[in-house]
């Protein structure tokens, strides 16, 4: 080996191609004649279809419904005295985010100063109040505070990290909800008050927390060698995905209550989680299945041959890595399941699209409809775009599709 | 282990006997793999079995584990039965160590985790304990720098003597070699057979699946040629590279040392 190195043929640098703006342009756009002319017609199209969309935004849209109904958009009727239990859950959300930073991720200065910019630059909106401002900033501080937390503990706090998301999810269902003994701190809101983006927010994470268990479990059954576990989970399997969402839910509005004691009316909201969790296992579940399949036979070989029972073969060696596969899937699912909350506007619940549309129903804001249309697309587009984002990154820096 | 280097120079020793196998079958469907083996290897042997693809000889090492159920005849391996009963399955695997031709380390674990998982979640040793006992294994193979990386990052050969590290720290009473060297690049065919000759002075049980007809000359204490699900022909590696005595040991053995 070291003999060979010291003769190494010698290497050249590879060829390389100077990059301008204008050469790209005249290279892409206008390198003869056809291409120039297609050039000019597409601009034109283009300057058709924008032009009324434009002048609409930059002169005839008028924001005011939005600002006007902002916080009904975000939390619904959620008591505005009980308003600071929501930022409680943000700047807990900055405290987790910040810490798991700290523990996991490398690099990525950019992501991280780009997200800490958001609440700086919402703070700065005109119509922001006081309060909100504050709340913002401090929740940056928090953030960073997490994030010098978990760069000092590293390793030592992976464990806590992964376990601080799941505390987060039941700490803010607790919050948001308050209990009855705690009553004098933490007074119950009905869920019939909960509406808005805090809703939507409220729906998916349950929705994604209780059925991942539920999926892996699904996927189990599903190459169990027990034919009655096998087939229970084939045809839950397959009698859900054959079902629409919307049926589904109107399903768990009026079924649920037969499963409880008589005189027992479970909330709305409990039925749509019951519903969307019900829905989203089944597909968790395939998509599970698909990265257990991927795992060659000789993995479960040598578990076997070094003494690891069934469950410890599962837990410690097949699942790690089929869901490590199975992870941008996954959270693409997760990004079809936030946008399918929308749906529970059937049940009679009020999250985000909810009421952007009862706010239209009342009349002075009646011909609102494309500002507060737009306004909750653009909401949605912003937390796919970066559920998206994450998953691209994921998948890179897991290395899957590659290997 | 100083039983069994005792054990190997007094071979008369009945109860020193480890593996027995009795009339041993297999089916796969309608094909039959094993049509009947019977073998007794005592403490300390080093057993190489040989044969044509498609003998049997993987399926045979593989019941000894129950990585394959055999269907007919009996298995007993260091006195346990092996059955349908999962505690003597799990037992004998405990007391097996299995190393596989394409290597099969967990790739989501670093090189000491593969070899520390087993002892810590079988075993119940303490963390601390089973790291240490892992440095010494990847001193003997050889790696010891090679402890915090993952086996993508290692070549094939080092792939496979961290498999056979991770084999050896249950401490296995048997090991099993199931064509280790096979999928190897010729260059790095040495220094897996480099460990596993250390192995085999160093008086652990062995059962070799290979061709490395060197190996098995240099270490074996028997040989066995499988056919058909048969054995066709067993000896000292004396017996059976100097004088075999069937036609199909002499055609096969002629067709591997030829070239």
């Amino acid at each position: 080996m070291t003999s060979q190195a010291a003769s190494s043929p010698q290497t050249l640098p590879p060829p390389t191609e100077r990059f301008t703006v204008l050469g790209w342009v005249y290279k892409n756009l206008f390198s003869n004649w056809y291409n120039t002319l297609l050039t000019f017609i597409a601009l034109g199209l283009a300057y058709a279809l924008l032009k009324p969309f434009l002048t609409w935004l930059f002169e005839q849209a008028d924001w005011e419904v939005v600002q006007v109904n902002f916080r009904l958009l975000m939390v619904g009727q959620y008591p505005k005295e009980e308003m600071w239990r929501i930022w409680l859950c943000l700047h807990l959300l900055a405290a987790v985010v910040g810490l798991s930073w700290g523990v996991w991720v490398r690099g990525h200065l950019y992501l991280a100063l780009g997200l800490l910019l958001v609440p700086v630059l919402l703070a700065f909106l005109p119509s922001a109040s006081a309060t909100i401002r504050l709340n913002l900033l401090t929740m940056d501080m928090v953030a960073l505070l997490a994030y010098g937390f978990g760069r000092l503990g590293k390793n030592s706090l992976r464990r806590f990290a992964a376990w601080s998301w799941v505390a987060y999810l039941l700490l803010v269902i607790l919050i948001v909800r308050g209990a009855a003994p705690i009553a004098e701190r933490l007074p119950v809101v009905p869920s019939g008050l909960w509406g808005g983006l805090l809703l939507t927010f409220l729906l998916t994470m349950t929705g994604i927390v209780l059925s991942f268990p539920l999926g892996i479990l699904l996927a189990l059954g599903r190459r169990s060698q027990l034919p009655a576990i096998r087939w229970v989970s084939v045809g839950y399997i397959e009698v859900i995905r054959g079902v629409p969402l919307v049926t589904i839910l109107f399903m768990a509005a009026t079924m649920v209550p037969f499963f409880l004691p008589s005189g027992a009316r479970p909330d709305l909201v409990l039925r749509a989680v019951v519903g969307i969790t019900l829905f989203s296992a089944a597909y968790l579940a395939e998509n599970v299945r698909g990265g257990l399949q991927a795992i060659p036979h000789g993995q479960y070989e040598a578990a076997y041959a070094l003494g690891l029972n069934g469950f410890q073969t599962m837990t410690r060696i097949i699942l790690p890595q089929a869901l490590r596969i199975v992870i941008p899937v996954l959270l693409g699912q997760f990004i079809a399941l936030f946008k399918d909350t929308t749906l529970v506007v059937t049940i009679g619940l009020l999250e985000l699209l909810g009421i952007a549309r009862s706010v239209l129903a009342q009349p002075q804001y009646i011909s609102y409809q494309r500002e507060i249309y737009l306004f909750v697309a653009v909401v949605f587009w912003i937390f796919c775009y970066f559920m998206s984002y994450i998953s691209q990154r994921l998948e890179l820096a897991l290395g899957t599709g590659k290997r | 282990m100083n039983l069994s280097s005792i054990s190997q120079q007094n071979p008369g020793y009945e109860e020193d006997v480890i593996i027995i196998c009795r009339d041993v079958h297999k089916w796969f469907g309608n094909f039959q793999a094993l049509r009947g083996i019977s073998m007794e290897v005592r403490k300390g042997e080093v057993v190489v079995i040989f044969g044509p693809s498609g003998s049997g000889k993987s399926t045979f090492i593989r019941t000894l584990n129950r990585l394959e159920e055999h269907q007919k005849g009996q298995i007993i391996i260091d006195g346990i039965e092996l059955t349908r009963d999962v505690r003597n399955i799990e037992q004998v695997r405990m007391e097996t160590g299995m190393v596989f031709q394409q290597f099969n380390l967990f790739p989501h674990l670093t090189v000491i985790q593969n070899i520390t998982l087993a002892p810590i979640h079988v075993r119940k040793w303490h963390k601390d304990k089973a790291e240490e006992v892992a440095k010494q294994l990847l001193e003997r193979v050889g790696i010891p720098e090679q402890a915090q990386k993952y086996p993508a990052q290692l070549s094939g050969g080092q792939q496979q003597r961290v498999a056979i590290a991770r084999a050896l720290a249950m401490q296995p009473k048997i090991m099993l070699f199931d064509e280790p060297t096979s999928a190897l690049d010729p260059e790095m065919i040495k220094e897996v057979l480099d460990v596993m000759i250390e192995l085999a002075r160093s008086g652990m049980t062995m059962l070799v699946v290979t061709h490395e007809m060197g190996f098995a000359k240099g270490v074996a204490s028997r040989m066995y040629f499988f056919d058909q699900g048969l054995i066709v022909e067993s000896g000292t590696p004396e017996d059976i590279f100097t004088r075999p005595q069937e036609d199909r040991t002499k055609l096969f053995l002629s067709q591997i040392l030829t070239h």
